[in-house]
């Protein structure tokens, strides 16, 4: 299955904030069935589609050497729902990061109209246990990720001496 | 900053990290059984107290974490030894003795959760800022 819910970054600034971008097309297998005749995207792909922009955003920081797994939404706002045919834009800014975690702030719109806000916090799993329980392999960032990572290699904002 | 506006403050971090009703979060109230935190809850907690009060909050100063690592010597048949019960007493500092003593009569694991209370973060924010 793939489990990829965005189509590419429009912009990254490491460690900053991120954006990416996910078209709806009524082709995919949700909108059947989520509802027969009214189409509209289920609310927990949304999250995931903003969990994914910010947890590479989260990820990157540490150049993917942290399995970053998604461990809370403390919170999260939804304005309208979602069609096909739309674009949705999600926008990640990082608020906290950390060696046990980080937490970011996402925000989610269509053409400018607010889709959605959530707030999502992340944790790395703990080095030595996660080792032990998955071994070396960082599962998280590996395959279909690897391809959207170069497309936010290609807009990244270079990074500001400090 | 007074006591009060300490416990105002944790009172609203909490209201937000567990999404409680602002009367539900009391001075007593005990993290897990009362307020249904979970653990990776108590990671949230700490980095919304860093940035609430601007301070930095070590691993394990707040909440040790040591206790649960499963060293026989500090704890065995489920409850926390003599032992550890003094590396609690020198880790938490900060927490009311009574509660302390209270916890040390029956000191099974199961039950340190309810140490854990929206008073002894208070306490601890206190000793912190020299309040």
């Amino acid at each position: 299955m793939r489990w990829i819910w965005i189509d590419r970054f429009t912009h990254f600034e490491s460690k900053k904030s991120a954006t990416a971008v996910k078209c709806l097309s009524h082709a995919e297998d949700h909108f059947g069935e989520h509802f027969p005749g009214y189409p509209v995207m289920p609310a927990p792909l949304i999250l995931e589609g903003l969990a994914q922009t910010g947890g590479i955003l989260v990820g990157e920081a540490n150049d993917f050497r942290e399995k970053v797994v998604l461990a809370k939404i403390p919170n999260a706002k939804f304005h309208r729902e979602a069609m096909p045919g739309e674009t949705l834009t999600y926008t990640a800014e990082m608020v906290d990061l950390r060696p046990e975690g980080a937490v970011i702030k996402g925000r989610v719109t269509s053409d400018g109209d607010p889709i959605a806000e959530a707030e999502i916090f992340f944790a790395h799993l703990d080095q030595n246990r996660s080792a032990q329980m998955f071994g070396d392999h960082n599962f998280v960032f590996s395959g279909e990720l690897k391809y959207l990572l170069g497309i936010a290699k290609r807009v990244a904002v270079p990074e500001t001496p400090a | 900053m007074t006591q009060d506006d300490i416990f105002q403050k944790v009172k609203a971090t909490l209201v937000d990290a567990l999404n409680r009703d602002d009367d539900e979060v009391t001075a007593s109230s005990r993290l897990q059984a009362d307020l249904g935190a979970e653990s990776i809850d108590f990671l949230d907690i700490v980095f919304r107290l860093e940035r609430e009060f601007g301070i930095k909050i070590p691993r394990g100063e707040l909440f040790p974490e040591s206790i649960f690592q499963g060293d026989p010597s500090l704890v065995a048949g489920g409850k926390i030894t003599e032992k550890g019960l003094a590396e609690l007493r020198d880790k938490m500092p900060f927490a009311d003795p009574a509660e302390l003593d209270k916890f040390a009569a029956d000191p099974k694991l199961d039950n340190m959760g309810d140490l854990f209370t929206v008073n002894l973060i208070v306490r601890y924010l206190k000793a912190k800022l020299g309040a």
